[in-house]
Parts: structure tokens; sequence; C-alpha cells
């Protein structure tokens, strides 16, 4: 095995058991702690795009995600309610449709994966370089990147209308 | 791997250095001498040479790691013990992950002089960057008491608020030079001039940021003695609170370092900006190096206690209202001049 398949799964194991610990840690219920291994997960996976080569995404994966989503996140849970959450009671009926909905995707999925054939991989269109891909994302695909800077907008705009509470 | 030892062993150094460069200059500042009393016992035995590092304060340093070493390291029962010891070494860590990046000098032989020449360097340096307010705000939670709560909260929304400024103001930078990868940005700066002559607005926004982001005066509201106690490290002592005290002066040689490769050049003068091909010149421009982020230092130090503190709502003021506007229009008019230019025959 090569070196980069070991780091592959170390990263790969790294990203799932965080993200498993963010919603369901059996120790706390803290969500300070929560956050906090979701920060994990997050630069694990940005481990996981330095071995794609795609330095640049793992970069602004770091930035954008754990340097200051995260942080507003943190910022709100202290602002809010420093109090652990306490364990919640099961209902027949969440745990009933909880089972079952992650019983029919675990389905969809290993029949997915069962019958496609393994690829052989791709070749990466936009390995690193930074030029490449913002040639690729103001040439090529100019327009859904655009879409996806007004729908951030709108949100954006939405989110300041919801929290302002007098509006003429 | 040598290299990795020697950036480290030098920023210790430095660090030891800037905390007695700190009291001595304030001193002066003050009308008072500053430390000229320790030296080990044997060091006054020296004849004149004792008595002289003696009142320049040499030994201080020492003195002051003994000391943070010795002390109780007293942690109060109310804290919260995992993230109350997690919070100080996160605090040191992406300062020196940040100096990795940033070119200290041209050649050593045939051994470039950068730890790690990463295409996307600037934005790696931004992501570490942002990592740092991880420490502050898990010191201020952990703490779980009113005062370094506050200074938690606090350094969250300025950091974050003054990080946008920072990384906006240094996108002109690379309008002009094309790349995003720091040797780079230096070689273009050798052959065309440092570039605080092309973008002095970003240099400005640059600078002021990096006051707000290593927590300094007039911006360390996170720790402000008068009202906070101190912030988010009130309730720490001993090494702990050594970790915190280094992380800001790491922090603040990483900025340094960062304005010096951005804005001011990093290992080349006019005149001395060719590769090293000999062991000598490549140590001349270390020498360069760190002459120049010296002088930064010293100009870290000369603000802390020229200017007093702002007031909190002035601070967020002067981010959302003023830098970041500034430092858009700062793109957009750099964009604009070079649309221009490239568009003439």
């Amino acid at each position: 095995m090569a070196i980069q398949d070991i780091f592959f799964y170390l990263f790969a194991a790294l990203t799932l058991l965080c993200a498993f610990l963010v919603v369901a840690n059996p120790f706390t219920r803290n969500p300070v702690t929560s956050a906090m291994f979701l920060v994990l997960s997050i630069i694990s996976m940005a481990g996981l795009f330095v071995l794609l080569h795609a330095f640049f995404l793992a970069a602004v994966q770091v930035l954008v995600y754990a340097g200051a989503v995260m942080v507003l996140f943190l910022f709100v849970i202290m602002l809010l309610d420093l109090k652990e959450e306490t364990a919640r009671t099961f209902k027949t009926f969440g745990v009933v449709t909880g089972i079952l909905s992650v019983g029919a995707l675990a389905a969809i999925a290993f029949r997915a994966i069962a019958t496609s054939g393994v690829g052989t991989g791709l070749q990466p269109q936009a390995e690193g370089s930074t030029r490449l891909l913002g040639r690729l994302l103001f040439k090529d695909y100019l327009l859904p990147f655009e879409i996806v800077s007004v729908l951030l907008l709108v949100a954006m705009v939405g989110a300041i209308l919801l929290s302002k509470k007098d509006i003429k | 791997m040598l290299k990795v030892v020697g950036v480290f062993g030098a920023v210790l150094t430095m660090f030891a250095y800037a905390v007695l460069a700190e009291r001595k200059i304030s001193a002066w500042i003050q009308g008072r001498v500053g430390p000229n009393r320790t030296a080990p016992p044997l060091a006054l035995k020296i004849p004149f040479l004792g008595a002289l590092l003696q009142s320049w304060g040499i030994f201080q340093p020492m003195a002051d790691g003994l000391k943070a070493f010795l002390k109780e390291d007293f942690t109060p029962n109310y804290v919260r013990k995992a993230y109350f010891w997690l919070a100080p070494a996160i605090s040191m860590v992406p300062a020196f992950l940040v100096l990795a990046v940033v070119p200290f000098g041209s050649k050593l032989g045939n051994e470039p002089m950068v730890i790690a020449n990463l295409d996307v360097g600037i934005l790696y340096t931004f992501g570490i960057i942002s990592l740092g307010v991880y420490g502050v705000v898990l010191a201020g939670y952990a703490s779980n008491s009113k005062y370094p709560f506050l200074g938690g909260i606090r350094s969250s929304a300025q950091m974050i608020s003054y990080e946008i400024a920072m990384g906006m103001s240094v996108v002109p930078l690379f309008l002009i030079v094309g790349e995003l990868n720091l040797s780079d940005v230096i070689t273009w700066q050798a052959k065309n001039g440092w570039l605080i002559l092309y973008s002095p607005i970003s240099f400005v926004i640059f600078l002021i940021a990096a006051f707000a982001e290593t927590n300094r005066l007039p911006f360390d509201l996170p720790e402000s003695e008068t009202e906070l106690i101190g912030g988010y490290h009130t309730e720490y002592s001993s090494m702990k609170f050594a970790l915190f005290f280094m992380g800001e002066y790491a922090a603040m040689i990483a900025a340094s370092a960062m304005m010096v490769t951005l804005f001011f050049g990093g290992w080349t003068l006019p005149g001395l900006s060719e590769p090293a091909s000999s062991i000598a010149v490549g140590l001349l421009h270390i020498g360069i190096f760190v002459a120049k982020l010296l002088a930064f230092m010293v100009l870290f130090i000369w603000v802390r206690w020229m200017l007093p503190r702002f007031r909190y709502d002035q601070l967020m003021d002067l981010g959302w209202r003023r830098f970041i506007p500034l430092a858009l229009a700062n793109i957009l008019v750099t964009a604009v001049v070079l649309w221009m230019r490239s568009a003439k025959p």
C-alpha cells in the first residue's frame, strides 16, 4: 500500500469518526464539543483534498469553513445558551422512522455502488492550479457560478429580513 | 528538517527577546529604565561586558522563562478541564504553521530557504491564521467565568471582522503579480519594485488588520486589563499563561513576516535581488529578511505604548464600515487599471 493510500484511509476514518461524534457523542452532549469535532472533520476533509492535489480547495475549505463559518457557530452557541443539552428521550415513532429512512438510504447507496463498476479515475482537470480553476469558473461554468452567488445573496437578504423585527 | 528546527529555534529566541524589547521600549517611552538587574552569578565576573549586558537586560528572558516554568500551575476547579488544557496549545500552533510558507532567504548552497514552497501559499496562510481564533475562544469558554468569557466573545467577533478586511486587502497584490506563491511574489518584487509602491492602500489596511488579528493595542479588547482583568487568560497561570503570551508574540512575528514578504520585497534589497550563489550572500539575505522583520516588530511595540485603546463599537465600525468598503474599492480600482493597461496595444 502506497503512503497516499494510508493517508487516505487515515483522513477518511478521521472525517467519519469526527462527523459521528458531532451528532452522537456518547460521552457528552456539550454543543461546543460538537462544534469542535465538526472543525476537526472539516480539517480532515481538507486533508483528503490535498491527497487529490486540490490544494486550492483544501486551503479554501479550511479558510471558509473551519476559519469563518465554524467560528461564527461557536460565537452563536456561546451567545445563546451554554448549558449541556440533556439527553433526549426516544419516542417510538422517531426511532422507527429514523431506522427506516437510514435503511432505505443505505440500500440505495449499496445498490448504486454494487451495480456500477469502480472507475479507473478521472484525469484531474484543475489539479492544484488556481489559475486554471479560476478560468473554469469564470468561463466554462460562469452561469452556474453566478446563480450560486445570487442564491447566497438571497439567503443573506432573507436572513436580515427575518432577524429585523420592525419592518415598515 | 534542519530548516524546521532552525526556524523554530529562531522564533523562540526572537519571542524571548521581543518580550525584552517590549519591556525596554515601553520603559524608554515612559521615561523609565526597564529591566537592568538580572544576571546569572558568573556573568558579572566578566570585566565590563558582564555589567553592560546586565544593564541591557540581556539575561532577563532567562529569568522570565524560568519563572514561567517554576510557578505553580493552578487550575481552578470550576473550569472545563479538556478545553482548559487544549486552548493554550491551540493558540500557539497557527503562528508557527504560517511561518512554514514564508521564504526567509534565497538560498544556502542549493537549498531554497523556505520550509514549504506551496503554490497556494497566501491562501494557506490565511486559512491557518483564521484558526488562531480558536485558542482564544476556547480559553474564554473553558475558563467558565465571566471576564474570560466576554474576552472570548469579543475576540471571535473582532477576528472574523478583520480577517475579511485583511483577506480582501491582499487581493490587489495578486491581481498585480498574478501568482499566489509567496516565492513568486518576491521574485516579482525583485524585478519590478516593492509592492507597497503599487498598492499603498492595501498595506495600510493589512497593517491595521494585523494589529487587530494579533490582539495588540490599540485593538487588544479581548484582553483589556482595565475592564476584563486580562480577558481570556484571566484564569491561567504559569506555563499555560506563558503559552498564550508566546502565541501572541509568535502571531506578531508571523504578521511581520507576511508584511515583509508581501509589501517589502522579502529577503531582497535593490541591488541584492539575485538568488544567492555563495553561502555569504545567502546568509546576508537571511539577515536582510530578519532586519526588516525586526523593524516591524519594533513598530508593533511602539504603537502599543503610544496609542490608547479603541472602544468596542469604534472597532467594529472601523472594520465593517471603513475598511471593508475601502478594500473592495481598492480591488475594483486595481482591476480596472490593470484592464485598461492590458487593453493598450
